[in-house]
């Protein structure tokens, strides 16, 4: 084989490489994953206090990942907290009385929204309001309610 | 006398600001060189062998040593927190956000823009530029250009070569020689990998550091004294100032992505 024919064996071998270790760091290294807008379904909740809830963070039933918090903002007029979620279209049969309550996973305090199911005939559908909701715990109310209950003991 | 030292002072302000124009100037004339390039692809591959290909193994190596490394040091900070099953998610980030980018660059600065360098001031020096200009080829177009692109095409295939095999590296370590579990150090690490965050702006940088590490070298070629000391002064300040450049934007890129 001539040098020439060599040499772009090789550097075609490079290239594959290359792009195989994209790919490999597309695929098995981060969390792309296939839920795109087009099977997805939007649902919105208000909420009292969303502290720790990020763009992005997991919508869970049962603790399995079923959606994305897709946009976070505050409602001018009821000072309530509107959360929207980008729920995979595969699962469509979430009664409408369903509960959200926002939890924390794990021993870094990241909050996901969990969605507790109600048993309502009608389902949630696009664009829909979850509207039985429960806000994320702050440490400092909780901290100040059990020294509130203390000192009252002492009393 | 004093005056002597005020001219000076005047001279190396306007030399760094002539410099600074050149530098753009040659740059743009051999961006115009990409269709040229396109048609004679046998150049492109050359220096794709030359600078890319024979690049892999330093870079490959490094990766693999340095996610080696990664895994430790992380497995000894991390087991003070209860926290060792997220190994995988420390040594992923690491290399996909910042080392692979930044190591591969100055690796390959280090060893394909100081090669670039000396065969470029090598051809000055032994007037094949000016001979090719005599025959009216263009040596921007033939010489110049094909190595720019090279290094653009090379520089993110490199990096994400080494961000791979740094992570089986940190695998090896922290699997099986320290016994992380191998399902967290896969799952954690899926989970807290952004594609668009981590990986997408990771070879945005690689990219960026190719294109500035391989104008550098090709520029610092081309203006060399055309001595042996000029070719060997040359060659040290492409690498110096290729690790200025990739560390310099390494910072700005991280401020303006995260």
């Amino acid at each position: 084989m001539s040098t020439t024919r060599v040499i772009e064996i090789a550097v075609g071998i490079f290239v594959a490489i290359g792009i195989a270790a994209l790919l490999v760091l597309a695929f098995n290294v981060s969390n792309v994953n296939t839920l795109g807008s087009s099977n997805t379904y939007t649902v919105t909740a208000n909420f009292d206090n969303i502290s720790g809830l990020k763009e992005r963070s997991s919508v869970a039933i049962a603790g399995v990942n079923i959606g994305r918090v897709a946009k976070i903002t505050v409602d001018p007029e009821t000072f309530e907290a509107v959360v929207e979620m980008k729920l995979d279209n595969r699962f469509n049969e979430i009664p409408v009385d369903s509960s959200a309550g926002i939890y924390t996973a794990g021993l870094l305090g990241e909050k996901y929204v969990g969605i507790e199911p109600g048993g309502a005939p009608d389902f949630l559908e696009e664009h829909s309001e979850i509207r039985l909701t429960q806000s994320s715990v702050v440490l400092e109310k909780l901290i100040g309610q059990f020294l509130f209950s203390k000192s009252q003991e002492d009393e | 006398m004093m005056f002597d030292w005020f001219a000076h002072l005047g001279r190396t302000v306007i030399n760094f600001f002539a410099n600074i124009g050149k530098e753009v100037m040659l740059f743009f004339q051999t961006l115009t060189g990409f269709v040229p390039v396109m048609l004679r692809p046998r150049l492109l591959i050359r220096q794709l062998y030359s600078v890319g290909v024979r690049s892999m193994l330093i870079i490959m190596v490094s990766g693999l040593f340095v996610g080696m490394v990664l895994a430790l040091q992380g497995y000894n900070t991390l087991i003070d927190f209860g926290a060792e099953e997220s190994l995988g998610v420390v040594v992923s980030l690491s290399l996909v956000r910042e080392l692979g980018p930044v190591v591969t660059a100055l690796l390959y600065a280090g060893r394909a823009g100081s090669a670039l360098t000396a065969e470029i001031g090598l051809m000055k020096a032994t007037e094949q530029l000016s001979g090719m200009e005599m025959m009216a080829v263009n040596p921007v177009e033939r010489i110049l250009a094909p190595r720019l692109f090279a290094g653009i095409i090379s520089m993110p295939l490199l990096a994400a070569m080494f961000s791979a095999i740094g992570i089986w590296g940190g695998h090896l370590v922290g699997v099986d020689l320290l016994g992380v579990d191998a399902g967290s150090y896969w799952s954690q690490m899926q989970a807290k990998v952004d594609f668009h965050d981590d990986i997408v702006n990771g070879v945005i940088k690689s990219f960026v550091f190719g294109i500035v590490t391989t104008w550098i070298a090709i520029y610092e070629g081309y203006h060399s004294v055309p001595t042996s000391e000029g070719v060997g002064s040359a060659t040290t300040r492409t690498v110096v100032y290729s690790s200025f450049a990739v560390l310099g934007l390494d910072f700005i890129l991280t401020a303006i992505m995260y």
